[in-house]
């Protein structure tokens, strides 16, 4: 069976600016994906991608982009908005300004059933009540009538992931969902998701910078750099043997209990993700890796380091710091 | 939200309170009322007993709150020329120049709206561009001169429409077209502006990550936000109709207010002309006021706050 989500070499572009270069990853029905990567690596970008959302003058391309078995790269605005907030659903990533002002949280919650589902108003607002319940909002009897800036943050963006949830999508894709959120909360969105997933086999993906958050519910992980996927591997194997130099360095910024001494100084990436001018070759970290040597400026292999694990680099699958030294 | 009207209503107050003022101090600053009440052939004497009679020798500011008590009453005095009370002609002028000022704003609506969303949602196509050309041409045009053109050819040359007169409904279409051009490019631009402000909004952003249609897209949630200063600007812009429709009133002979402060300021009627910009000045008070309240109605920010 085909993948609920199948994305190979997504690129998408503003004007002459390349945002994303290269992502591919696949979201099986019932599994979560992390896409994870530092702040401009592309990551919001290919969520808008996938939802056929970008802004005006972003250009999507694709080798092959599917979402349940059916091509989705030629689709046309009305097809799409059938698709969107039914069966795929996304969560944005700014809950501060991503409610219409003007109008009532009830509104914009029951008026997504009754497009897809042409559901009657009673049974949209007994859903959307419903749904702001498991999201972890009291009374929401009382949030349904009230205006968005009459919330907090936090509670906005529950009220935007009950709003994804209403139609119980087959995908959901989630860009820093529980950013907003106390971690007691966010706790409790964690949960919810995987009690859809267990339910309705509801498949995620979720694009967070929170490696805790992956580590807790990632089945698997695809790290972004500079508009690449540069490695995916299932998340036990990507954080017990990462392959990348820039997925190690990202996880020796984290610490990780029993693992890290007490007293030792966390790892840091030195430099900042680079610009990336049209037309470049080669791999994008090499400037930032320690372990940088000519190769890294010809085209890079997609290395294989386990059945399910690949790496966009030159080092030799299974490499250590002393060999590649 | 019952502060901020109390306020505004204050300050409404106090607006009104000084264009009385200034309406007062403007007819006392424009020369010795008697001697221009009495006329050129009048004699010393004459002019005296007309100041008696008016009660012009009194101490100015008796004066000014002796007509300010009156004028709160509506009472504005008596025509010099009409041998009417002011009140009375205003009172039977007022409604002509009201439904005209209403023809105009509705048009200018009907126009403007659609026009200024689809401006927005094709923008710097060639249909904006056009859509905006006309705008500016519509600005640029003079009323007389645009009632005159739709005179020859709306009323004689296709014999549509009555040229001029006040009689049944279809007596306003004209001068309410020439009317409306005065609003249409300002409402227009402000529909498109805040429409274009609204499309890139993440609200509509979400809107279309929720498979919205596109016109709940454009109505509901992009119009209904872009439409709060439009209906605000709306209202005043109806203010400004009411006074620019003395030049209207005039081309398409229409007696409305506007037409009796044209005649009257040709016969130096200074309770009449007075009185006119006094009424004009206070409705445009009134519809300043009434774009506070709107503007607090549509927004849920300002509602609840």
């Amino acid at each position: 069976m085909s993948a609920l989500l199948d994305v190979r070499n997504l690129r998408v572009t503003f004007g002459g600016t390349a945002a994303v270069r290269g992502a591919s990853l696949t979201v099986e029905k019932g599994e979560t994906h992390c896409l994870v990567g530092e702040s401009g690596c592309g990551k919001s970008v290919t969520a808008l991608a996938l939802m056929g959302l970008l802004a005006r003058g972003g250009k999507r391309e694709a080798d092959a982009l599917s979402f349940a078995g059916q091509d989705i790269r030629n689709l046309g605005e009305r097809d799409m908005s059938r698709l969107r907030g039914d069966r795929m659903a996304m969560i944005v990533q700014e809950p501060m300004t991503s409610l219409n002002p003007a109008d009532t949280v009830g509104s914009q919650l029951t008026e997504v059933l009754r497009r897809h589902r042409g559901a009657s108003r009673a049974q949209a607002v007994d859903r959307a009540a419903e749904l702001l319940g498991r999201v972890g909002i009291t009374a929401p009897g009382l949030r349904l009538g009230q205006y968005p800036h009459q919330l907090s943050g936090g509670l906005r963006q529950r009220v935007m992931i009950a709003m994804a949830l209403m139609c119980d999508p087959e995908l959901l894709i989630a860009d820093e969902p529980t950013t907003a959120l106390d971690v007691t909360v966010q706790a409790q969105i964690l949960r919810l998701l995987a009690e859809l997933q267990a339910e309705f086999g509801l498949g995620i993906l979720l694009i967070t910078h929170d490696l805790g958050v992956v580590a807790r519910i990632a089945d698997r992980v695809s790290v972004m750099y500079a508009g690449e996927v540069v490695e995916s591997a299932p998340t036990a194997e990507l954080f017990a043997a990462p392959q990348h130099p820039y997925t190690r360095g990202l996880l020796t910024c984290v610490p990780v209990p029993g693992k890290v001494k007490r007293g030792e100084p966390l790892g840091s990436i030195p430099g900042v993700v680079p610009r990336i001018p049209p037309g470049f070759v080669g791999c994008s970290f090499r400037d930032r890796c320690a372990y940088a040597h000519a190769a890294c400026k010809h085209d890079i292999p997609r290395q294989h380091a386990g059945p399910d694990h690949e790496a966009l680099c030159t080092l030799p699958p299974g490499w250590t710091d002393r060999a590649a030294a | 939200m019952l502060k901020f009207l109390l306020r505004r209503l204050i300050v409404a107050i106090l607006v009104a309170l000084t264009v009385l003022t200034l309406s007062f101090a403007l007819t006392r600053l424009s020369g010795d009322l008697a001697i221009s009440i009495a006329g050129p052939n009048a004699t010393q004497q004459d002019v005296e007993i007309i100041r008696q009679a008016y009660g012009l020798n009194r101490p100015l500011t008796t004066q000014y709150f002796d007509w300010l008590v009156r004028a709160v009453q509506g009472d504005f005095g008596e025509s010099y020329f009409f041998r009417d009370r002011v009140a009375n002609l205003i009172g039977s002028r007022l409604p002509i120049t009201m439904t005209l000022g209403l023809v105009g704003l509705l048009i200018a609506l009907v126009v403007a709206l659609p026009l200024g969303i689809i401006a927005a949602v094709r923008e710097n196509s060639w249909v904006d561009r056009t859509v905006m050309m006309v705008a500016l041409i519509g600005q640029a045009m003079p009323s007389f001169w645009l009632g005159l053109i739709l005179m020859v050819w709306l009323g004689l040359n296709l014999d549509l429409l009555p040229i001029s007169g006040t009689g049944g409904p279809e007596y306003y279409v004209m001068p309410g077209i020439v009317l409306s051009f005065s609003a249409i490019p300002s409402l227009m631009r402000l529909t498109r502006s805040g429409m274009i402000e609204a499309l890139s909004s993440d609200y509509i952003r979400t809107a279309r990550a929720k498979g919205l249609s596109r016109l709940s897209i454009l109505v509901k949630h992009a119009f209904r936000n872009a439409a709060i200063p439009v209906v605000a600007i709306a209202a005043v812009q109806l203010g400004f109709m009411l006074g620019g429709s003395i030049v209207i009133e005039s081309v398409f002979a229409m007696h409305g207010v506007g037409y009796l402060a044209w005649e009257s300021i040709g016969k130096n009627d200074f309770p009449v002309v007075q009185a006119v910009v006094l009424v004009l000045a206070l409705i445009y008070i009134a519809l300043t006021l009434l774009a506070d309240l709107l503007n607090a109605v549509l927004d849920p920010r300002l509602r609840t706050a």
